[in-house]
């Protein structure tokens, strides 16, 4: 049986586009990694593949294997070493698997339409039947390592990708020796009521269908101003937290606006911080004047020095811990 | 099963479309579509269970495809606000865009949403809770202003929350009864708000189009190089469906902070922007709006944004980028209808 080798599956959805799943999946499945899981994201945004973008990995092409589409690795499982600086490293190690060497850090490997097309500005121009055939395809034959999560990002809407993940998924994961394979959905929205009204539509669909909703993540919740250190509530505040409460859904959290993890994706610069900014109880990585962010390194450690990584951590520890207690 | 690297099905897009058979199987992967052509015929068919009721499915043009474009007739102008991208603001755009036009009184504007499974364009225009009437003649749009009437699956639909779970045959069905039944009268602009993608929708709303003509397409995007790269493949959907770019808009380019007036670049341009873009791929270039959370705010309250605060920078940025949609499909004057 396909997908035998994953242990919980995790679909990311959102009603609205451009509210940040791809954004959420990357940090979910880099959080997960560091806290030593073994973590696959599958990208079945046929028509706008971005995790490809989002890894770093965009030059990458999968591979074909006998039997199937071997997945593109983004790193390798690891120990990550403890960095000794004011930085979060300190902290997130003493919650992982704190160890003499380092922080264990696990496997991550990706799947995306976008590794497949040979030139990257190509249009994929297709119809719903020949969507769902891929949607089929990219559940049954990739071979994925063994997993402990894998996470699903999926477009807008609620069409034909996703109609036919969840036939797929249903059908498998009712039919398995476990239940629970399919943990369930994590909601992505933004604050503001035209979002909502869309989201609203997910949940009502996971509803629908049966699919469990984990919680929901509220994004782009607010901007620091990196001059003044002004919040400013962008896309306003608490819509997310208000329609979980209507839909009696868990509230994973919000996550703000950080311009240094967009600069961590687009340009790969390792997020500097003004002087004295603490997150979560965290004092983050100085900013030195003059000095350029330096590009070394793998993307999860440099992820490690975000300040969003904090956020991730108590939203990922909730998550695991709910889906292993139903195990 | 052994799986295929092979490239995409091409789905020919210059083929006029022919009345869709009822079929007795779901279609299949390499299905060329049961309106298209080749449908029956196709070498992909062979084995189909449903090949026979396409082959002998009466041939020659779609007889509704005219009716479309009897329907469409009296609107002058025809524009669609694509982008491959989601919330770049397409429906943000599309509203102001109507908004402008609508603010010269001497225009009649209507506003499409083809966005089934999250029509934002309802809620934005502050016509949420409105229903469709029907007449003999039609359907009639729901009028936000003397001279702006609005379309949407969302008015048709029972509780506002409901998800609409439907695959894409059926929203090609529902985009087609839109065009054919709505009424939109002696119109000088139709905005046509689309989903992102590069898919069903946006492949029946060309091809139902294409012969009442549409004068092209604005695309929307943002800065950063994760939306350039789905706004480059919708440009290449447009060239290969050889429909006409307008123009590209960046949105969300720049944030002014209250408090300090520190302008950040929230949305990163890294690699040069919609305006890199642009020039890139040959393309006029309409402007950059700045990103206002009052936009947001006013989108929520379903008002309009450029009447609310017609002296802030970012209404003004947005009434540069309609004139240059006006002069790029060649309207005559002023197109708001005002000197500033």
């Amino acid at each position: 049986m396909p997908l035998e080798n994953v242990r919980h599956i995790v679909l990311v959805l959102s009603g609205k586009g451009g509210v940040g799943k791809s954004s959420i999946t990357t940090q979910l499945a880099l959080t997960l990694s560091l806290q030593g899981h073994s973590v696959g994201v599958l990208d079945v945004d046929l028509t706008g593949p971005s995790i490809p973008r989002f890894f770093g990995i965009e030059g990458k092409k999968v591979r074909q294997a006998p039997g199937g589409w071997v997945p593109v690795d983004v790193h390798e499982a690891q120990q990550l070493k403890t960095r000794h600086t004011n930085g979060v490293a300190d902290g997130e190690t003493a919650a992982a698997a704190p160890s003499e060497e380092g922080q264990k850090t696990g496997g991550l490997s990706c799947m995306s339409l976008g590794f497949i097309l040979s030139n990257r500005g190509d249009a994929v121009i297709w119809r719903g039947p020949k969507k769902t055939a891929m949607v089929r395809q990219f559940l049954t034959d990739v071979l994925w390592p063994e997993l402990d999560f894998l996470l699903i990002d999926t477009p807008p809407g609620t069409s034909d990708e996703h109609i036919s993940l969840l036939e797929t998924l249903l059908k498998q994961t009712t039919s398995s020796a476990r239940p629970n394979q399919l943990a369930g959905a994590v909601v992505v929205t933004t604050p503001q009521a035209i979002s909502i009204s869309d989201v609203k539509k997910e949940l009502n669909f996971c509803k629908k269908t049966g699919v469990r909703v984990l919680g929901v993540v509220e994004n782009m919740a607010g901007f620091v101003c990196p001059n003044c250190s002004e919040c400013c509530n962008i896309f306003s505040k608490g819509g997310g937290e208000v329609m979980a409460r209507d839909f009696e859904v868990p509230f994973l959290g919000s996550v703000p606006i950080d311009p240094a993890f967009v600069m961590l994706i687009e340009e790969g610069v390792r997020p500097r911080y003004p002087k004295g900014t603490v997150v979560e109880g965290k004092a983050m990585v100085e900013r030195e004047d003059g000095v350029e962010g330096d590009k070394e390194g793998l993307l999860v450690e440099k992820y490690r020095e975000c300040s969003l990584a904090p956020v991730f951590e108590g939203i990922v520890r909730r998550l695991v811990e709910d889906v292993r207690s139903r195990d | 099963m052994a799986p295929s690297l092979e490239e995409p099905t091409k789905v020919d897009l210059n083929a006029p479309l022919k009345v869709a058979p009822k079929l007795v199987a779901p279609e299949p992967e390499h299905c060329p579509g049961p309106e298209s052509e080749q449908a029956g015929v196709a070498d992909n068919c062979a084995g189909c269970p449903n090949q026979k009721i396409c082959a002998s499915a009466p041939k020659g043009p779609d007889p509704d495809i005219p009716v479309i474009t009897e329907r469409l007739s009296s609107v002058r102008h025809k524009i669609l606000v694509l982008s491959g991208k989601g919330g770049v603001g397409k429906s943000t755009f599309s509203t102001m865009l109507s908004h402008a036009f609508a603010s010269n009184p001497s225009l009649t504007v209507g506003l499409m949403d083809t966005d089934i499974c999250g029509p934002s364009i309802p809620k934005m225009m502050g016509v949420e809770e409105e229903t469709i009437h029907v007449s003999a003649e039609g359907w009639e749009p729901v009028w936000v202003s003397e001279n702006l009437g609005v379309m949407s699956v969302q008015f048709m639909l029972p509780g506002r929350d409901d998800a609409v779970i439907w695959r894409g045959a059926k929203k090609n069905g529902l985009i087609k009864k839109f065009l054919m039944e709505v009424r939109w009268g002696d119109m000088d602009v139709l905005v046509v708000d689309t989903p992102p993608g590069t898919s069903d929708e946006h492949l029946s709303v060309n091809s139902f189009l294409k012969t009442s003509g549409v004068d092209g397409a604005v695309l929307v995007t943002t800065p950063q190089e994760v939306a350039l790269l789905d706004v480059r493949k919708e440009i290449d959907f447009c060239r290969k469906a050889k429909i006409t770019i307008l123009g590209i808009v960046e949105n969300m380019s720049g944030f002014v902070c209250p408090g300090c007036k520190h302008e950040s670049q929230i949305f990163r341009a890294s690699t040069g922007g919609a305006k890199r873009l642009a020039a890139d791929e040959k393309i006029p270039f309409l402007g950059t709006v700045p990103l206002d959370p009052r936009i947001g705010m006013a989108c929520d309250f379903g008002e309009s944004f450029l009447d609310a605060y017609p002296d802030s920078p970012a209404c003004k940025a947005i009434r540069h980028v309609v004139r240059r949609v006006g002069e790029e499909m060649g309207m005559q004057g002023d197109v708001l209808g005002d000197e500033e």
